[in-house]
């Protein structure tokens, strides 16, 4: 299988703080892979990193083969934790603006997006909740022919309901012959389903990196079981 | 569906296809949901469902046809054979059970014999 992701001996310093060291991940085309840890264990700056959003402080990363960079952003779809829509653009305008500066904008998909999450096209972005705008968030994502897709914290502040409506959006809009997907977070009980393999941050090292039917199969437990086990 | 997040998911769905089949809630030759379908049915990955699909080709339970999609076998002495093994373990799991709360294998026979002669009458 192509590797998507491959990152050797990645660090990245802050100031003092290593917020990453000696991280390595190999990750092929279609998979979903959950990178997995508390806050402050660094998927962040590894979705940051592999965004082309932050530089390494040193280490080697390519996505796509490429060192992520301005060749890279046009094929990679990258999710923010932060709210990064402009309140005052409707459902609709946020959709044509994506739409307008990235040429794999799928506006067929985006509309089948747009009705399983119930965004209404007319409603402006300044009056939706907060689950309403993790839904576009994630729809404006997922909408791309992205070959990469990295969502960072796309559950976190929300509502169960907009937590089971993304999964449901991931699995509707993901293109297993096409794209990877990255997802971080440190919810992991309702995405576990759909994750393929699992990748436990702590501290800014890898230290588990399993096929999730392999961790249920082998240990005889759940992700988020070993997860709470080898964290706690 | 639940699923138990202690246990492969695919042997789950593979489960799952099996008693639906075994229960004719899918008759022989019917065409199976998609792999997306099922995977937004039961929320799961589409590469879980289809490893689940894959494995129950392998057993010869499922079949494909190019470009159209999965379809229950058609063979029904195997169906039978599937649902003999689904009965078999009811009926493990039954006496396990019986024997937990204490019940001898006779009394177990007796019990059984009385519930279904009592239901004969409630139907009928």
């Amino acid at each position: 299988m192509e590797a998507l992701v491959e990152v050797k001996n990645l660090a990245k310093r802050f100031g003092r703080r290593w917020a990453l060291e000696e991280v390595n991940l190999t990750v092929p085309r279609g998979v979903i892979c959950g990178v997995l840890g508390v806050n402050g264990a660094g998927k962040s700056t590894l979705l940051r990193i592999l965004a082309g959003v932050q530089r390494p402080t040193s280490g080697e990363v390519r996505v796509l083969g490429q060192r992520p960079g301005r060749l890279t952003k046009a094929r990679v779809a990258f999710v923010p934790e932060i709210d990064h829509l402009y309140p005052w653009m409707d459902v609709q305008e946020a959709m044509d603006f994506t739409a307008s500066f990235y040429q794999d904008f799928n506006r067929e998909r985006a509309a089948k997006l747009q009705s399983l999450m119930q965004l209404e096209p007319s409603a402006c972005i300044s009056t939706l909740s907060r689950g309403f705008r993790a839904r576009l968030k994630l729809l404006l994502a997922m909408s791309r022919d992205a070959a990469l897709i990295l969502l960072d914290e796309p559950l976190s502040g929300i509502d169960p309901i907009s937590r089971g409506k993304i999964g449901d959006a991931i699995i509707q809009a993901y293109r297993p012959a096409h794209s990877t997907i990255l997802i971080a977070t440190h919810l992991i009980g309702e995405i576990e389903p759909v994750l393929d393999r699992v990748v436990f941050l702590h501290r800014g090292r890898v230290v588990l990196d399993e096929e999730a039917e392999v961790v249920r199969a082998a240990r005889g437990r759940s992700v988020e079981d070993l997860f709470r086990e080898v964290l706690a | 569906m639940e699923f138990s997040r202690n246990r492969p998911i695919f042997l789950q769905i593979v489960e799952e296809m099996i008693r639906r089949i075994a229960r004719g809630e899918l008759l022989p030759g019917e065409q199976l949901p998609s792999v997306r379908e099922l995977a937004t049915e039961l929320h799961v990955n589409p590469n879980t469902v289809q490893k689940a699909y894959q494995e129950l080709e392998r057993r010869g339970i499922i079949f494909t046809m190019r470009g159209q999609g999965s379809f229950a076998t058609e063979n029904v002495s195997m169906i039978a054979g599937l649902r003999t093994q689904a009965a078999v373990e009811a009926a493990r799991r039954f006496m396990r059970e019986a024997r937990g709360l204490g019940l001898t294998a006779e009394e177990t026979m007796a019990l059984l014999a009385a519930l279904s002669k009592n239901e004969h009458k409630g139907s009928g």
